[in-house]
């Protein structure tokens, strides 16, 4: 929804998406240089920093394409 | 489940590590957030309790969905298909597709064209004010009580998986709610209900992708289901001929026509909570279309939660047990399967995530609770009843009120479940005797021009009255359990679906006896409201691949298609 002024639902999902795939994604690439004692299981799929990755690039894909500042003009 | 949680040992499931605490706390400030940014679009009763009806079918339709999603509903259903394996699948299926269609393509045009602000307002122009005050007044009860119950489950699930004190999660999540639905109203909790939706797939969708990667697939999954538990776990009807040969103690007909027919059709096209996210739709079409949308993703739901729990039977190395059992040997109980296999696979930051989604869930389902019960104080009770004169500032005003008011009703009933633990099940038993007679309450209104005010508000009345009746006869007489549920080998779940059934039947039967003795209204009054005494705009002129009725045809042909893979 973004009718009027408002800003769209799609943008704060895409902060959401965002800034939870960064901190993911930075985490799965600290674990990659310092595995940890006790690894999940399939740690070797290293799930957090595609996953994250993943999240990270709809997130900043979002953002850009819902920003308020293209919304209005 | 909540007195297997409740006996449970401080021990926690998992341990956070501050980039999940991260997570966390940057999804409570986001929902703050929005909260706050939304409150000057809540300024007239119909922003504020209709979102000012502009939404789109896309926002409406996953905020239909979310609003059921509560985090109860993951972790509960993710057990129920460790438990009974696929056939838990059945209430994401056959008891959630077909009454979310029937609702786009069939009553929502009724529900939008007459102007309604709620499902009692509905029976009020329908049935008259009689028929309003009855569903209005048990409704507002049960969903607060039912939030509540909600609450203390959610903030025990904290205490379990992450050690967290109850009553500092109770505080938090439900002052998070409390702000932001009475900030912003309904759009606020659409907004949120559908950014918790994304948070709740994100979070959760690591589990069934990892578990099949471990299993070495779908096939190599039903081969150690069938070793570790039976191959019965891995069909969906095939082994309901009978109610012994599965393990839910359940014949095919209670699934079809009690939860099929009565309870979905109840819950999905009645239930305030989740319609009134459709009603918010800025138009026909898109009321239409939202719960279309809904359906197709509730359709993948199973994805993320039965299958974690098939999963479970066939990776996890530890076996789990019923509540006693895992109270008596400090060991894990069906209900936490879904922390398990989180635990199992997402290591920091894909951990916090996961536990956001749970929270997330519960905070949607929350939200829709008080926004619903907000909505109905309202406009049925408050302006039908106490203040009939109220102006359009006095209904927001009373809007806010009443939605701080439901949180802290919300926050007494955890607390007096906490004190009293057997009351949950009373109350439980208590929100379901009114959903299937509503329904045939309601159904008749829409399809029916014959039936009466005195018809609708007597079979509404007799349909409750009936099921509360076979409840208290079961309890007072187990045996009783053989004539209400056609088995004594019924389980409570089975006994649920044919008391649904027949308290529905003998609403309608009541409705329709009692509408043939009196004097039904003229056809001009019901206008707008009535199967052919209103005209529904046709779609002949929208593209096809625009029509509601299109996407309903999809979306069948993938269930049907779904129940025979599966079969």
């Amino acid at each position: 929804m973004h009718s009027g002024e408002s800003i769209s639902i799609w943008f704060f999902i895409g902060i959401s998406l965002l800034v939870n795939g960064l901190l993911i994604l930075s985490a799965g690439l600290y674990e990659w240089g310092h595995p940890p004692q006790n690894p999940v299981v399939l740690f070797h799929l290293h799930a957090s920093i595609w996953w994250g990755g993943f999240l990270f690039l709809v997130g900043t894909l979002y953002c850009f394409h819902f920003a308020p500042w293209k919304q209005r003009s | 489940m909540i007195t297997a949680l409740a006996s449970v040992s401080a021990q926690r499931l998992v341990h956070l590590s501050p980039v999940d605490l991260a997570i966390i706390i940057f999804c409570f400030a986001l929902v703050l957030a929005i909260g706050f940014y939304l409150k000057q679009r809540a300024n007239t009763s119909e922003d504020y309790f209709m979102a000012g009806r502009e939404m789109t079918a896309w926002i409406a339709g996953l905020s239909f969905l979310s609003a059921n999603l509560g985090s109860l509903e993951l972790m509960g259903w993710a057990g129920a298909s460790y438990q009974y394996g696929i056939l838990a699948a059945h209430w994401y299926w056959v008891g959630a597709i077909p009454a979310m269609l029937f609702l786009g393509i069939v009553m929502m045009p009724f529900y939008y064209i007459s102007k309604t602000h709620s499902v009692p307002g509905y029976l009020k122009l329908r049935f008259g004010e009689s028929s309003r005050a009855l569903s209005a007044i048990s409704f507002a009860m049960m969903t607060v009580l039912m939030s509540g119950i909600n609450m203390y489950s959610m903030a025990l699930v904290m205490k379990v998986v992450l050690g967290w004190d109850i009553n500092f999660s109770i505080l938090i999540s439900s002052i998070t709610v409390a702000i932001y639905v009475t900030l912003g109203g309904l759009r606020s909790a659409i907004f949120n209900e559908v950014l918790q939706f994304i948070l709740i797939w994100a979070g959760s969708l690591l589990i069934p992708v990892l578990g099949l990667v471990e299993a070495g697939g779908w096939s190599n999954l039903k081969a150690r289901i069938a070793t570790n538990a039976s191959a019965e776990y891995t069909h969906l009807w095939s082994t309901l001929g009978s109610f012994r040969d599965n393990p839910m103690g359940i014949h095919w007909t209670g699934i079809v026509f009690g939860l099929g027919m009565v309870i979905s059709f109840g819950y999905w096209t009645t239930d305030f909570l989740v319609v009134q996210r459709v009603l918010s739709a800025k138009d026909l079409r898109a009321a239409k279309m939202a719960p279309i949308i809904g359906a197709a993703f509730k359709m993948f739901v199973p994805f993320i939660v039965i299958l974690p729990g098939l999963l479970a039977i066939a990776v996890l190395p530890v076996k789990l047990t019923g509540e006693g059992t895992a109270i008596a040997t400090g060991g894990h109980s069906y209900n936490e399967v879904l922390p398990l296999m989180l635990a199992r696979y997402c290591g920091p930051g894909l951990l916090g995530l996961g536990i956001t989604a749970l929270m997330a869930g519960f905070m949607s389902g929350m939200a829709g609770n008080v926004s619903a019960f907000s909505t109905v104080w309202t406009y049925d009770i408050y302006g039908a009843l106490l203040n009939k004169k109220a102006d359009d500032a006095q209904y927001v005003r009373m809007g806010r009120w009443s939605t701080l008011g439901g949180v802290f009703i919300s926050i007494v009933t955890a607390y007096f479940v906490m004190h009293f633990l057997s009351i949950m099940d009373y109350v439980q038993a208590l929100f379901s005797f009114f959903i299937a007679p509503l329904y045939g309450t309601v159904i008749l209104g829409m399809l029916w021009k014959g039936a009466t005010p005195a018809g609708g508000f007597w079979g509404l009345l007799a349909g409750t009255a009936s099921s509360i009746g076979m409840w208290a006869w079961v309890k007072l007489s187990p045996g009783a359990i053989a004539y209400v549920a056609l088995s004594s080998h019924a389980s409570d779940m089975a006994q649920n679906m044919y008391r649904a059934l027949w308290s529905w039947i003998v609403c309608v039967a009541v409705t329709v006896v009692v509408s043939v003795f009196t004097k039904a209204r003229p056809e001009i009054e019901l206008e707008g409201l009535v199967y052919g005494a209103t005209r529904i705009p046709s779609e002949k002129q929208i593209p096809l691949i625009h029509r509601p009725s299109f996407w309903a045809v999809v979306v069948t042909v993938v269930f049907l298609a779904l129940n025979y893979y599966f079969w």
